[in-house]
């Protein structure tokens, strides 16, 4: 497809890598000529230096031709006249980065409307979102919700004295009465679909799915629930951290906000009138262990700057804070967070390019059996797929083992209409109709039949 | 620096070469000539080495940077005229090697300066293969390696800047492979629609195949002694307006082949290189008048000659080493300038002339009134400040790499005409030269030394300069 992304900052450049890696053709659009020059010298995507709301700029990036315009500049305003003007100019589809809660309240709907935008993006509400599936569920790392949260896939890492290591998966299987599945695992930098005989050690992270009513019994039965956090943290008084603590206070926790800047304070103040806000520097250790950092379920570091985040995270590990939780926005700080200790880590910049790449995918395939949800798994080398069974899908009416399915794909949950989701086995049958959804491992599917060989 | 990768690419070169040498065995079979075999054991000495190469060096990590992308071209080429010279040196035509690499650095680089002094003698294998180089040289070897070979790295932005000549190198559509594809399809096309207008004014077919290559790399390489003299009028016009148009920058065929018309018509690079080769045809015709006696063949002389040498090509209509001095000099000016940027035509480019000329303007207007502030405008856009320091210092290494060359040449027991003019003529990858080196005579009397520094000087002026002198330079190979 042909896609034009406009503003190159880091959810930019995020999305244009996704999106060259899928094959599409990309063109970059930024006013900074340093900016153009650096991606088109890493990526293979043509870049053209111009104002995204001059008409002539986006003639000359092809907007005319353009399946696909996305504008994630830093203004939201900008981002909407530019997705407004594509759309007359005859691009098919646009996307905006709208992220001002004032937006999203109450006139995104009819804003999108009005301007004929397909779909607008809020990477802060988005993360929120994320980090307050992991505060539900703090032995995962990440939660995914599958056919509107009918199936819950996490993934978690195996500790040293997790009961898990050693155990085959087999065994597993045996003792438990709910239904479940290991569905992938990842090993020094691989990612493995398992069998039966596959044995877990410590440091693997493995993702498992089960009906979320089933998951709390099956990490208790697992021996690795951790309490729910109800008493948490935030360091950073972000947009996500304001829509992160809306959420929060309105399932009834205690909320504790730390930003430096005062007149930041007195507005998140204003708005979340539930939290306590704390004006300080997060970074000072007596201030956090004065607001009761050793007592905390939670902690989640939102400031802009990856190394305070990782540094003040390491800080309240030591304090033996059951979860915590560091934003790093770019990606070489992941893996160095990863080596010291951490192993919750967000970043704004994959959960919005999931969300881009769900989208181009279900555009590619415009008919039948289409993408209903996609995620990225472990280290985005594998992917969670949800599909919608369409009529004569060549994967409907016959058992899962008669169908000849890739090697490294795994169909992991099927859901019916108004029933629990079923774990496959090999005896069960896909019908019409059905959500299903696959993991698969270094495949890129656009269509449920492309996990048949 | 990723070695592994630049070894790899290497190997996947020599293997393309490999695979460009069948088509002159193909032409050799027909011809039935003794150089098939020649050609067979020179393809398989480039796929051993290429083979060897791209397997002992598979490379994990496939991210390259500039400086990977300046030793791959530069290595590459370097490799690409060692192994193309084989065929040469094997059948014995050629019987020195570094006559033969000479022959063959002078093909890939489309230089078209020669060693051999009975070319009419040569099979008509070799000389396929001599004229394939330029074809191939022209448009370069790895842009066609990269339209050809599934992805070999994201980063490949980095080789074809190194490679295409121009100050400012970009890609037309989003993906480098379409690009370069785009690129080849729009050189084929030319090609074969040259080769068509020759056939047309009776030329036989072989020499309007050789013809048709060697205009379209901008090469040379003819297969007559007095080169394209004692063909047609006609034939000359052809190949008069063949060479201008292989001398415009690429990408504006391309923007013409997608309707954008607007664009094309207000290029001031092209409206330039045009204006240069009128101003300069019209100078020589008036002086050369009085030896030719009519204006029509005259025009047509003068003509032939600017565009032969403003896009580097290197054809003769006649020994124009007997003309005055005025229209020798305009030839030699003509000679620095070289054709538009990339296009396939060598030399400082115009580009380059024009960005100059708009800075030096700048300049003077700073004098008048220093504090005024300009930025310099070219193709309708702004130039940032780097892009034109960088046309600046490339004017400055330039000059000093043209000064070395013209030095090294003295010590031959030449005139000064010849060396200077000899200089000139392989550093911008044109041909002949004046003096004892014109368009009726050749190389071949240079030393063996002189004529590896005039090899050197013509792929420093293909690559311009920068590739191979990073190479050269120890601290591009420090481990980092």
């Amino acid at each position: 497809m042909n896609i034009i992304v406009s503003g190159c900052g880091k959810i930019g450049t995020a999305i244009i890598s996704t999106l060259v890696g899928e094959g599409h053709d990309v063109t970059a659009l930024d006013n900074s000529p340093e900016i153009i020059n650096e991606i088109t010298n890493i990526y293979d995507a043509i870049g053209i230096c111009g104002n995204a709301t001059d008409c002539e700029t986006l003639t000359e990036a092809g907007v005319q031709k353009a399946d696909l315009f996305i504008s994630v500049t830093g203004s939201d305003e900008l981002n909407m006249l530019s997705c407004f003007l594509a759309k007359r100019m005859g691009a098919k589809h646009t996307i905006a980065r709208i992220r001002n809660p004032e937006y999203n309240d109450h006139s995104l709907g009819f804003m999108k409307q009005e301007l004929n935008i397909s779909m607008a993006i809020n990477p802060e509400q988005l993360m929120a979102q994320e980090l307050y599936n992991i505060l539900k569920l703090p032995s995962a790392f990440k939660v995914e919700y599958f056919a509107r949260r009918n199936l819950e896939m996490i993934e978690l890492r195996l500790k040293e004295d997790s009961p898990l290591c050693g155990k085959k998966l087999s065994k597993l299987r045996e003792k438990q009465k709910t239904d479940f599945l290991i569905g992938a695992i990842f090993r020094q930098g691989k990612v493995i679909i398992p069998d039966g005989s596959f044995e877990l050690q410590v440091g693997d992270v493995i993702s498992i799915a089960a009906a979320p009513s089933d998951m709390q019994k099956l990490l208790k039965s697992f021996g690795i629930l951790k309490k729910q956090a109800r008493n948490v943290m935030i360091l950073g008084g972000s947009k996500t951290a304001f829509y992160l603590a809306k959420q929060l206070l309105a399932g009834g926790n205690d909320v504790r906000i730390i930003e430096k800047d005062h007149a930041k304070c007195e507005s998140l103040s204003e708005h979340l009138p539930g939290a306590v806000m704390i004006h300080g520097d997060g970074s000072q250790q007596e201030l956090l262990l004065e607001e009761g950092l050793r007592s905390l379920d939670a902690f989640v570091a939102l400031t802009g700057m990856d190394e305070e985040n990782i540094l003040i995270s390491i800080f309240a590990s030591s304090q033996n804070v059951p979860q915590v939780i560091s934003k790093i926005n770019r990606s070489e700080m992941v893996a160095m967070a990863e080596k010291l200790g951490l192993d919750c880590i967000v970043s704004t910049k994959s959960v919005t390019s999931d969300i881009v790449l769900r989208y181009t995918r279900a555009l590619e395939n415009s008919r039948g059996s289409s993408i209903e949800t996609l995620y990225k798994l472990m280290d985005g080398k594998a992917e969670a797929v949800e599909f919608k069974v369409g009529a004569d899908s060549p994967v409907a009416s016959s058992p899962i083992k008669d169908l000849k399915i890739k090697p490294g794909i795994l169909i992991a949950g099927i859901i019916r209409p108004g029933k629990k989701a079923v774990i496959p086995t090999g005896d069960d049958i896909i019908a019409e109709g059905d959500r299903v959804i696959v993991l698969a491992a270094e495949h890129r599917l656009s269509a449920l039949k492309d996990i048949i060989r | 620096m990723n070695r592994r990768m630049v070894l790899y690419t290497v190997g996947t070169v020599i293997k393309i070469e490999a695979l460009l040498m069948l088509l002159p065995t193909i032409c050799a079979l027909i011809y039935k000539e003794a150089c098939v075999k020649d050609f067979l054991i020179s393809i398989a000495a480039c796929l051993i080495c290429g083979f060897a190469l791209t397997i002992i060096s598979r490379p994990g990590n496939k991210v390259i940077y500039a400086r990977e992308g300046f030793v791959i071209v530069a290595i590459s080429w370097l490799a690409l005229s060692a192994f193309g010279a084989l065929p040469f040196f094997i059948s014995g035509e050629i019987p020195s090697y570094i006559d033969a690499f000479f022959e063959t650095v002078s093909g890939f680089t489309t230089t078209g300066a020669s060693i051999l002094t009975d070319v009419e003698s040569m099979s008509k294998g070799l000389l396929f293969w001599r004229s394939f180089t330029h074809w191939v040289g022209g448009m370069g070897v790895l842009v066609f390696m990269m339209a050809i070979v599934p992805s070999l790295s994201d980063r490949t932005i980095h080789i074809l800047r190194a490679e295409v000549p121009g100050p400012i190198v970009g890609k037309i559509v989003p993906r480098m492979k379409q690009t370069t594809r785009i690129l080849y399809v729009i050189y084929m096309a030319l090609t074969v629609l040259m080769f068509l207008f020759l056939l047309v004014g009776d030329m036989p077919l072989f020499d309007a195949l050789v013809h048709a290559l060697g205009t379209a790399g901008t090469g040379g390489f003819g297969i007559k002694a007095d080169s394209m003299a004692s063909y047609s009028p006609y034939l000359q016009w052809v190949v008069t307006i063949f060479m201008l148009l292989f001398g415009i920058n690429f990408n504006l065929y391309y923007l013409l082949l997608i309707k954008k018309f607007k664009p094309v018509f207000k290029s001031g690079e092209m409206w330039f290189y045009l204006g240069i080769v009128a101003l300069s045809t019209a100078g020589i015709t008036m002086n050369i008048m009085p030896i030719y006696e009519s204006f029509g063949t005259s025009l047509r002389h003068a003509a032939f000659q600017v565009s032969t040498i403003i896009t580097t090509t290197g054809f003769a209509t006649d020994d124009f080493n007997q003309w005055p001095g005025f229209s020798k000099t305009i030839l030699l000016l003509l000679m620095f300038i070289g054709g538009c940027a990339g296009s396939t035509a060598g030399g400082f480019k115009v580009s380059r002339v024009v960005i100059l000329l708009k800075n030096i303007k700048r300049e003077l207007k700073k004098m008048l009134h220093p504090r005024s502030v300009d930025v310099v405008r070219f193709e309708g856009k702004r130039l940032d400040e780097a892009t034109i320091s960088s046309v600046n210092s490339y004017l400055a290494i330039y000059a000093l790499f043209f000064c070395a060359i013209v030095l090294l040449l003295g010590l031959e027991p030449f005139d000064f005409e010849t060396n200077i003019s000899a200089a000139a003529s392989c550093f911008n990858n044109i041909g002949p030269a004046f003096g004892a080196a014109g368009p009726a005579s050749s190389y071949a009397m240079y030393s063996p030394f002189s004529k590896f520094v005039l090899s050197l000087a013509m792929l420093f002026g293909r690559l311009e300069i920068y590739p191979l002198i990073l190479t050269l330079s120890p601290s591009t190979w420090v481990k980092k």
